[in-house]
Formats: structure tokens, C-alpha cells, sequence
């Protein structure tokens, strides 16, 4: 018993992205100022925070997209790079040309990038494995189709799929639900709780107040800094919210919220 | 004439100015699909013009050291290594200052490029060495190519099409998503910068044959046409590569065929011929099959308009829609409808309530997706949920749609 405690704590202490005094600046202003993070394993975190708080460039400088000033950023209690292989980003849906010449499935493809290497041959396996992500978010009849006439949900869709695809035990999501149909984030938010279900830690940019309770188990407030974070029932507070929104949400809105 | 030189019997010279050129058009097609998909074009028109003070200088140095100064591969090296440095800047202007990417390279550009003119002056005023014909690199000559000089384009060409085989997944995912290549782990400036080195390659090559303005024609002509016929990177990648290697191959043949007709303008141009025909004429994307669809379409929306207004009893007062009702055999030439006009426009009025109940119901928000004012209802619903869907219009519109 005591030795299944012990490991139990290990682990427990091996948070899948620990982020410590991360500042990012564009220019001289910051993004990002000293914000600390600790991801737990496991579980649904979703980061909120008003426009221009940061939120995406915190998952960016994690990642190392952007540089950031300082800070350190550990995966697994090891260096981000030792653990990249597990980790699954879906960036933004705007921030990619969608005119580009390419099928639904060789964007699902490029998930496995991992495995195919410069020159593997792409494989009945790696077919599978990528037509099993379609299938997750329900878009496996769409496989042939030019990524240019996809919707806005079915983009966003294709998007979770390739980091699917990938297989990754730490899922980073930026804005996921963000100009999607209902029907779209309804699949969305199933296959995120299904990973969860697998024990896989997710963590998402989030915009939708009204949703958080619904959709995640913890909150991450922030505004450049870092405002709150933990559980949700105790985090999500009218408190914590007004300390990140200042005037920029309405009373109508936090007490609909509270 | 045309026909032997297209069939290489026009002598030696020409018969390796046409393989060359054919190699050097396959070679610049593939590659520079990469920077065209990656929007990054012109950054090659900076990389062509940065080559030209490296020529000077090499030749300076050929000539310091005891040389005529002309050879090839000297010549080619210089430019290689100039163009490099102009590349660096550009790369460090974009990043490290707050400069945007067309700024870098219009200063680059034009900077190197001044510097090259100004060397190529000093060295005509030169006593030694035999400077006649530096120039030619502007516009490329071949009039006294070597078998040498065929060799170092051939060899080269192979070289850079070799590399793009072997680097096209991590192009063509940092063309498409350079922050989800970044977030997978990949060097995506290490990347862009072998891509750009793989264009500042086919630049050195094709000095000799089109020369370092025309260059970035042979670059991006290929891969702008062979996307209008592909929807795949594979594919524009091989298409970029046959479209410039016909163009590479024509144009050279075609100025084989009369003295002083200068080989890069033509091959250019023969890209051009080659580009304006795939926008035109290529399925899908291309302008004749546009303004088809949109013909289809429009005929569609005005049929469709028409059929509601007949079963409305409204009066139809537009031409078009007249005359393709007419066209169709649903209304007369007096503008009464025919019986199956009265059939169709039921239907029609029928589809039509559907949507408009089905589009009011949050249930059925997914199929209400597919709403296009066209599409009929029953090929996006099942019979069974058709009929579900019909109990909740009006008895009058299902007794409509039910009388044919």
C-alpha cells in the first residue's frame, strides 16, 4: 500500500506541462509576464482570459513556436523537446490557408509525421490509424475531399483529427470551438472527454464562459499574468473573473454566470 | 526547322542547350512549387538579384590569381556564395527587426544588386583578363556553352531535385502549418531555409542559360499553372516539374532555330504560353470552367425562382428566367405553364415549405446546414425522415406536392 502511494505521488508530481515564470514579450510589451502553470495529469483545464491576454502565446511559447524571454517549460518533469512525441498541438483554424492543395486525409497524415520520417511509404497502418482519427470526429466520409470546401466546423474537425493521428498523452488546444457549429463542438468536446476518459491530459484555449463549468474540470485565469487557477467549482468565481475582465464584462453577465 | 530542332538535330550546341534547359526547367518547377505554396515567391527574385556582385568578384578574383576569369564553376561559386549573404539578410531583416518580409527584399534586391552593376563597371575598365560577355549572366547566353558547362547545370539539377524528393514532407507541412510543424518538434527555420537554398541552388544553375533575372520565372510560372490542374501537393509538385521541363526544352529549341533569338526570354515566355492556357482551360479551377459553373448555376437559381412564381400565381417579368423556362418546355411561349411546368412548380413549392419547416426546427440543424435554396430536401433526408418531417406542414402544401 505505502509503495502504491509513493508511486501514485510520483506521478502525481510528473505534471504533463509545468510552465515556470514564462514571459513573452512582442517588442517591449508583454503577452505574457511571468505566468506559472502547472497542468494536472489526467484531467480538462481550460485556459480563459479577455482578448490579448496571452492565452494562445502561452500555449506557443510552451511549445517553443515563440520564443519567449524567460521562464522554463517542462513536460513530464523533463525538457519540453524529451517529450514532445507525446504532445498534440491544434493551432488556431484561421491561421492556415485553406485554398492549400491538399486532401482531408493528407492532412491527417502529417499527424503521423513522426512515424513516416523523410521517406517511409505511407502504409495500410498509417491509413488506418489516420482514417480511425476521421472516424473520432465523424469526417471519415470527407477523406478525398479538397481541405478548401470543408466548413468552418469540418475545418476544426480535420484539425483534431491530425493531432489524433499523432497519438500524444498531452493535447493543446487553441480554440477549439471557436466559430464552429453546434453539432461540431457537441463532437468536439466528446472526443476531449473521451480522452480524458483514456486518462490523456487536455488543455484548451477557451472563450465561451457559459460552457466552462460544462466542459472542464479546471481553469486557468489569466490576463499577462497568471489570475487563478484550480478546480473549477472553486476558481470560476464572480471574484476571479472580475480580476481578470476588470470592466470588460458586463454585471449581467458575471451574475449570470455565478 | 522547328521540328528538327524539338528533335535535337540542329548541331551539338543546341542539342545540349535543349537537354539543359529541359533538366534546369524540371529541376526549378519542382522547387519552386515549395516557395509558391509557402508564399514565398519573391524572396527567389531577391536570391536571383544577389547573385550578380558574386560574379563580378569571383571573376576579380579568378583574374588576381592568374586566370582569364571566365571559368564556370568560379563564376558559379561566387554567386552562390553572394546570394547566400543576400538570403542571410533577408532572412535577418524579416526576423530580427521589425521589417516585413517584401521590405527585407526589396532592400536586398536592390542593394545587391546596384553593387553588382557597380563591380561589373570597374571590371570592364580593367586591363587584364577577358572581360567580354560578364553581362550575359543578366539575361543568360548560351551561344558558346560548353560540355562542361551542360555537366555542372545537369549535375546540378539532378542534385536539387534529389534533395526536394527527399525534403518534401517537412515543406509542404511548414508551407501549410508552420505552427503545428513547429509545435510537432520541427526546425521550422532551418526548413524554410533549405527550401530557399534549394531555389538559391537552381538560381546558380540557371545563371548561364536564363540568367539571374528571368530566373525566378522558371521558379514560379511552372507551379502557379500546375496548380490550376491539382488539388494535390504531390501532384503540382510533378506537374511544376513536366511543365517547366517542356518549357525549358521548347524554348531552347525554338531559339536554336534562328541566330541572335536568345534562349531564357523564350523559354520564359514558352512557361507563359504553357500558364495561360492552364488558366484558361483547366478543369475546376481553371476561368472557362468558372464562368461555365457559374452559367449552370445561375440558370439553376433563375429556373428554380421561375418554378416557385408559377406555383405562387405570381408573374414571372425576367427575360433570363423566361427564356430558360421556355427553353426547358415548362411554360409556353404565352407564359402559361405547361403540365409539367404545374408539376414541377408544385414540387418545387413543396421542397421549398420543407426547408423552411425543417430550417425552423434546432433538431434539424445539421441537415439545415445543406440549405442552399437548390439542393432538393429529399437528397438530404432519409423517405423515413421525409415523412416524419411532412406531418408537420399544413395539409394543403403536402396535398400539393402529392398531386403528381
Amino acid at each position: 500500500m505505502q509503495v502504491a502511494t509513493e508511486q501514485g505521488q510520483a506521478r502525481d508530481a510528473e505534471s504533463p506541462l509545468d510552465i515556470r515564470g514564462l514571459t513573452v514579450t512582442y517588442g517591449e510589451k508583454p503577452a505574457v509576464f511571468s505566468v506559472d502553470a502547472r497542468f494536472a495529469p489526467g484531467v480538462m483545464t481550460a485556459i480563459v482570459g479577455p482578448n490579448g491576454a496571452g492565452k494562445s502565446t502561452l500555449l506557443k511559447a510552451a511549445l517553443g513556436i515563440v520564443r519567449p524571454v524567460s521562464g522554463q517549460v517542462k513536460a513530464w518533469g523533463r525538457p519540453i523537446a524529451a517529450g514532445r512525441a507525446r504532445i498534440a498541438y491544434v493551432p488556431q483554424r484561421a491561421s492556415v490557408d485553406w485554398d492549400f492543395p491538399t486532401r482531408v486525409i493528407d492532412v491527417v497524415l502529417m499527424g503521423q509525421y513522426r512515424q513516416l520520417g523523410l521517406l517511409r511509404r505511407v502504409r495500410t497502418r498509417h491509413m488506418e490509424a489516420a482514417f480511425d482519427s476521421l472516424r473520432r470526429v465523424g469526417m471519415d466520409g470527407f477523406a478525398e475531399r479538397q481541405i478548401g470546401q470543408l466548413s468552418g466546423g469540418q475545418q476544426q474537425r480535420v484539425f483534431l483529427a491530425r493531432a489524433l493521428a499523432q497519438g500524444a498523452d498531452l493535447y493543446l488546444l487553441d480554440e477549439p470551438f471557436a466559430g464552429v457549429d453546434a453539432a461540431t463542438e457537441k463532437a468536439i468536446i466528446d472526443v476531449l472527454k473521451d480522452l480524458r476518459g483514456k486518462g490523456k491530459t487536455v488543455v484548451a484555449v477557451h472563450h465561451d464562459l457559459g460552457t466552462v463549468p460544462e466542459y472542464f474540470d479546471r481553469v486557468l485565469l489569466i490576463n499577462t499574468t497568471r489570475i487563478a487557477e484550480g478546480p473549477v467549482a472553486g476558481t470560476f468565481t464572480q471574484d476571479n473573473l472580475q480580476k481578470a475582465y476588470g470592466g470588460r464584462l458586463a454585471t449581467a453577465q458575471m451574475s449570470a454566470l455565478a | 526547322m522547328l521540328l528538327e530542332a524539338l528533335t535535337l538535330q540542329l548541331g551539338y550546341n543546341a542539342t545540349l542547350v535543349t537537354i539543359g534547359a529541359a533538366l534546369l526547367g524540371l529541376a526549378a518547377g519542382a522547387t519552386g512549387t515549395f516557395l509558391f505554396l509557402g508564399k514565398r515567391a519573391l524572396v527567389s527574385d531577391a536570391i536571383s538579384h544577389a547573385t550578380l556582385p558574386g560574379v563580378a568578384l569571383a571573376f576579380m578574383a579568378m583574374v588576381a590569381l592568374g586566370g582569364d576569369g571566365r571559368a564556370l564553376p568560379g563564376l558559379l561559386l561566387g554567386s552562390a556564395i553572394s546570394s547566400a549573404v543576400g538570403l542571410l539578410c533577408v532572412s535577418a531583416l524579416t526576423n530580427r527587426t521589425r521589417l516585413s518580409e517584401d521590405a527585407a527584399i526589396g532592400a536586398v534586391l536592390s542593394v545587391f544588386f546596384g553593387l553588382g552593376v557597380v563591380l561589373l563597371t570597374v571590371i570592364q575598365s580593367m586591363s587584364s583578363g577577358r572581360q567580354a560577355g560578364l553581362e550575359s549572366f543578366l539575361l543568360g547566353s548560351t551561344a558558346g556553352m560548353l560540355w562542361t558547362d551542360a555537366l555542372v547545370i545537369a549535375l546540378g539539377g539532378a542534385l536539387v531535385l534529389a534533395l526536394v524528393a527527399l525534403l518534401r514532407r517537412p515543406m509542404t507541412m511548414v508551407a501549410f502549418d508552420p505552427e503545428f510543424a513547429a509545435g510537432a518538434g520541427m526546425n521550422v527555420r532551418r526548413i524554410e531555409l533549405a527550401m530557399m537554398g534549394l531555389a538559391l541552388a537552381i538560381t546558380v544553375v540557371g545563371l548561364k542559360i536564363v540568367g539571374l533575372i528571368l530566373i525566378v520565372a522558371l521558379l514560379i510560372i511552372p507551379a502557379v499553372a500546375a496548380r490550376f490542374w491539382s488539388e494535390r501537393v504531390d501532384h503540382v509538385v510533378l506537374l511544376a516539374g513536366g511543365i517547366g521541363g517542356v518549357s525549358g526544352y521548347v524554348g531552347a529549341a525554338i531559339s536554336a532555330t534562328a541566330p541572335g533569338l536568345p534562349t531564357g526570354p523564350i523559354v520564359v515566355l514558352v512557361a507563359f504560353g504553357l500558364f495561360a492556357l492552364s488558366l484558361v482551360l483547366a478543369p475546376g479551377r481553371g476561368v472557362l470552367a468558372a464562368i461555365l459553373r457559374h452559367r449552370r448555376f445561375q440558370a439553376r437559381v433563375h429556373v428554380r425562382q421561375g418554378l416557385l412564381a408559377l406555383a405562387q400565381g405570381q408573374p414571372i417579368y425576367e427575360p433570363l428566367t423566361l427564356r430558360l423556362m421556355r427553353g426547358r418546355g415548362l411554360i409556353r411561349a404565352d407564359g402559361v405553364a405547361t403540365k409539367a411546368g404545374r408539376a414541377q412548380a408544385a414540387r418545387a413549392l413543396l421542397d421549398e415549405r420543407r426547408w423552411q419547416l425543417l430550417r425552423s426546427d434546432p433538431a434539424h440543424e445539421e441537415a439545415a446546414a445543406h440549405y442552399d435554396g437548390l439542393t432538393p430536401l429529399e437528397s438530404v433526408l432519409t423517405p423515413d425522415q421525409l415523412r416524419a418531417l411532412d406531418r408537420g406542414l399544413r395539409p394543403g402544401d403536402v396535398q400539393a406536392g402529392a398531386l403528381q
